[in-house]
């Protein structure tokens, strides 16, 4: 970490949004952080996407659980709403907000041990639920906050910074994503803001549960020499097996990658996600086709990163609800609570 | 793009813009640092070292580090640099015995210095400390040239001049009183060594315009009549007084007249308000003891009464472009403006002379009036003979005449000992890595967010009444302190090393300006504009390095760089050091040269 608050100067020529803001006012305060940890990259990424699309930053909540990871709301977004919640309750914590008040643009931040461990069925929930929010894990693979123990995302046979081997299965949580109902699902590194960036301007755009799982390198616990979630084993086992452009009504950001088949998909907002298929034949609306691919990839002792499963169609929560348009939390109090008439007449058409 | 060459001597002297700029390149964060230390005596050192004149300069300089400074170009205005010169020669305590001394060995070459203003003094300063004879002439009684003569006393008091003249002469230097050179050929037949001519720019340029002649009694040129005042030869002036020019000497003619009794004082210019010669800051000062600017205004007519000057006519003008788009000045065709006056001075530039240069002398000059001279070694035709100041290259500053002292005493020391004074001595530079610990560095790298402080005056009423009463009071403690922590510390540079990186981008995400980038390598236009921020600057360099693992390179634009190390502070691996750059350049007699 540094000790000192980055300074306010910023360059002159800064882009401004279509709100009038610089990427600097998207920013929080500063990063307790390791220097160098990857989770600074994602807050990072996360900023430039908020300000790419112009979100207004009082209508975005920010809510996490306990860990490195979920301590990261507060270095980014300053000027949005922020909750940490209890460790692996950010889902239900979430679900609740949104229920409460569904105009808001919901971001939840976790890690693999908030995620993967304690928080293992809340994620479950949250995510076959389809709660409209973008869950991203920032996942190094290890319990950085108890100094460096291996979490059930550590990969079987990774080694530890002693020198001793992970022996237990590691939960795939983006294959787990997809099997439990998300609509939206990526992977992808700290290390590459190319590709997350964009993915994480997908996942704000696509309505329904959106999860991204961000390999994000433990620089003091997990970036040695055997183990498989530091910067040069992810960059050399990194298989993109996409790379997309967000196309807003406003603008066109192309990514700079070489061309390929091509797959637009169509946002609810109106926006469009042009995908650059750099593994041939890979359809992202083909659910079976996303499970072969990461099997296939796992066993080649790949990391395959990119949008791995879109589902545009899918019913997010307040559809299956059916819940009223207008937020409950705008509601009054003669609207959400009838009184007793209301009531009676309920349970006597029941009866 | 080349990976960067961060060893060549050039490469971070550039990004310490106000160094750059200097024509001394006084090493200005480390007097600043050292000002916010506490540290004066330290802070006047280095600069006695680098300008000969840190009280002079710091309260007259023309400050080319100013415009420089990179506070500057982040919206703000510049660190008060040369006031903060000022606060470390006020503040300093006795430091006479930490200044070099003659050598008892003596070399037994003799140097003659022509003229005792900042040039001359300087190859006095640097010649004597190293074993020469150095006698310094000039026609008035005390030493210091223009700096004790053309600048008023409310700039700059006396007490500042004798002191800083004294230190000069203090390394061994004599100083030949009340004693023109009149003859070039004269001076050679006497036997010195080598000759340095540093003369200055003596003569004022006169206006010659009908009624010159006639009201010659109220119409003065400007440097004779600022000397004749300083000298306390000339106590009063009319009441009505128009100065005509538009540089600082303007400046200067218009607030001494408002001191010897003049009311209504208008400085009168050719040109607009912006395209005047004079500093902003001169202008402003001017402007707020009362005095009138009026632009855009030819002189045509001296009117006049029995030998008596009633006043100037004016032509009016426009600036316009002309057929090949150069400025012009255009009559407007409105009726020309008669202004009023008692006194006239005319301070509109000033030439060089010398009478007292025989043609058969062997000095060749050149068609401008200038000595025919090498640029770099100030040496003229005449071998033994060398020019430095104003004498070189025309009117100037103290601080460029100070620049050309320091070369031409290495070149006259070469000379001297038989070299070639053309080889240049090579400057030495050190890069320090400046980590205390984890996060701490021996350097503040806050950024503090205040404004530039304005240094207090006195009372225009005060003021007003004497001309010695120096104006400017300098700044107080707490305000010098202030004003030093806004220095960037644009010498401790960011270093990065290639192989040490991991690519996390930490760098990049937390770098304020977001000067840093990790982008594939293009050339240098296209690489500019591939940048986190696009590189707009082009006379700010962008720093390359080798390739990182990923084939990318690291592109920092040098621009707009806050040094505040958090790029250092942020880098988990030590990629990134800030290092403190100090460039140290020779003086006649450094040590890597043979013996005489």
């Amino acid at each position: 970490m540094s000790y000192l608050a980055k300074p306010k100067f910023q360059h002159p020529s800064l882009e401004v949004n279509a709100l009038g803001f610089t990427h600097r006012d998207y920013e929080g305060s500063m990063s307790t952080l390791c220097a160098g940890c990857g989770h600074d990259s994602i807050s990072a990424a996360i900023v430039r996407a908020c300000f790419e699309l112009s979100l207004p930053p009082h209508r975005i909540a920010k809510l996490s659980g306990i860990g490195c990871s979920s301590k990261t709301p507060t270095y980014m977004l300053g000027q949005s709403h922020g909750f940490n919640s209890v460790h692996g309750r950010m889902p239900s914590v979430l679900t609740g907000a949104n229920l409460a008040n569904r105009d808001l643009i919901y971001l939840g931040v976790s890690g693999d041990g908030d995620t993967a461990s304690i928080g293992l069925g809340q994620f479950a929930h949250a995510m076959r639920r389809g709660v409209n929010m973008v869950y991203i894990v920032e996942n190094n693979g290890v319990y950085g906050l108890t100094k460096g123990q291996f979490s059930a995302t550590a990969d079987r046979g990774s080694k530890s910074k002693k020198g001793v081997d992970a022996t237990d299965e590691p939960i795939d949580l983006v294959a787990l994503a997809i099997q439990l109902g998300a609509s939206f699902v990526a992977r992808s590194f700290s290390g590459d803001k190319a590709q997350l960036v964009p993915l994480i301007k997908a996942a704000f755009e696509h309505r329904g549960a959106a999860f991204i799982d961000v390999i994000s390198p433990c620089v003091t616990f997990n970036n040695h020499a055997g183990s498989t979630k530091s910067f040069d084993y992810v960059r050399e086992h990194n298989i993109a097996v996409n790379a997309l452009d967000v196309i807003t009504g406003r603008s066109t950001i192309e990514v700079d990658y070489a061309e390929g088949d091509r797959q637009d998909v169509l946002m609810h907002d109106g926006s469009t996600i042009r995908l650059h298929k750099l593994e041939a034949g890979l359809d992202v609306s083909d659910r079976s086709a996303a499970f072969g691919m990461l099997e296939r990839h796992r066993f080649a002792g790949e990391i395959a990163t990119g949008l791995v499963y879109l589902n545009e169609g899918a019913r997010e929560l307040h559809e299956s609800l059916d819940t009223t348009h207008r937020p409950l939390n705008e509601l009054g109090q003669e609207v959400l609570c009838p009184g007793s008439k209301a009531l009676q007449a309920i349970n006597a058409s029941l009866r | 793009m080349q990976a960067t060459d961060i060893s060549h001597p050039d490469y971070f002297h550039k990004v310490v813009d106000c160094q750059w700029a200097c024509p001394a390149h006084t090493p200005v964060p480390e007097y600043i640092r050292r000002i916010a230390d506490g540290d004066n005596d330290g802070a006047y050192l280095i600069n006695w070292e680098s300008n000969v004149f840190p009280g002079i300069l710091g309260r007259t300089c023309d400050r080319p580090c100013e415009p420089a400074c990179r506070r500057g170009r982040l919206q703000e205005e510049p660190v008060a640099i040369c006031r903060l010169k000022r606060v470390a020669a006020d503040r300093k305590s006795d430091i006479a015995d930490r200044l070099p001394k003659a050598p008892s060995a003596r070399n037994g070459k003799r140097v003659g210095c022509i003229g005792a203003g900042p040039a001359s003094l300087t190859v006095a300063r640097d010649l004597a400390a190293i074993g020469y004879d150095v006698a310094v002439f000039d026609s008035d009684s005390q030493a210091g040239g223009m700096m004790r003569s053309q600048i008023p006393k409310f700039r700059l008091p006396d007490e500042v001049i004798d002191e800083e003249v004294g230190y000069a002469l203090s390394t061994g230097g004599a100083f030949v009183a009340s004693s023109r050179v009149e003859s070039l050929k004269a001076m050679l037949a006497e036997g010195f060594d080598a000759i340095f001519v540093g003369c200055g720019a003596p003569r004022g340029r006169d206006l010659d315009a009908p009624g010159r002649r006639e009201a010659a009694k109220n119409i003065h040129i400007g440097i004779d009549w600022l000397a004749s005042v300083s000298f306390g030869h000339t106590h009063s002036i009319g009441r009505r007084v128009v100065v005509l020019g538009g540089g600082n000497t303007a400046m200067d003619c218009c607030r001494t007249s408002l001191r010897l009794g003049g009311c209504d004082v208008k400085v009168v210019v050719r040109s607009g308000f912006a395209e005047m010669k004079a500093s902003a800051w001169e202008k402003e000062d001017a402007m707020h003891e009362g005095v009138a600017i009026l632009n855009f205004l030819v002189p045509k007519a001296f009117t006049h009464q029995r030998d008596r000057l009633t006043g100037v006519i004016f032509e009016k003008v426009t600036a316009e472009k002309d057929d090949r788009g150069r400025r012009i000045l255009a009559p407007t065709g409105e009726p020309d403006v008669h202004i009023e006056c008692d006194d006239v001075l005319v301070a509109v530039g000033q030439e060089n002379a010398f009478p007292w240069i025989e043609s058969d002398s062997g000095v060749a000059f050149g068609k401008n009036g200038l000595p025919s001279i090498d640029p770099v070694t100030f040496q003229s035709s005449l071998p033994s003979v060398f020019f430095g100041g104003d004498a070189a290259l025309g009117p100037k500053n103290i601080i460029t005449a100070v620049a050309h002292g320091h070369e031409a005493a290495i070149s006259i020391d070469a000379f001297c000992r038989g070299e070639d004074p053309r080889v240049r001595p090579a400057p030495m530079t050190n890069l320090v890595s400046q980590k205390m610990g984890l996060h701490e560095w021996s350097y503040d790298n806050a950024i503090t967010l205040d404004r530039r402080f304005a240094v207090p005056h006195v009372e225009n009423t005060k003021a007003l009444k004497n001309v010695k009463t120096e104006v400017e009071l300098g700044f107080t403690d707490e305000q010098a302190l202030a004003e030093a922590r806004r220095c960037l510390n644009c010498d401790v540079q960011t270093v990065f090393s290639a192989p040490a990186c991991i690519e996390c981008d930490a760098c990049v995400d937390i770098c304020p300006l977001d000067c840093i980038s990790f982008v594939p390598n293009a050339p240098e236009e296209e690489l500019r504009r591939s940048l986190n921020a696009p590189a707009l600057n082009l006379t700010q360099a962008i720093y390359v390095s080798e390739p990182v693992k990923t084939g990318r390179i690291m592109a920092k634009d040098e621009d707009l760089c806050l040094h505040c190390g958090l790029c250092a502070e942020r880098c988990p691996t030590g990629a990134w050091d800030m290092r403190k750059f100090t460039i140290e350049f020779p003086r006649a007699g450094h040590t890597c040269q043979s013996t005489l």
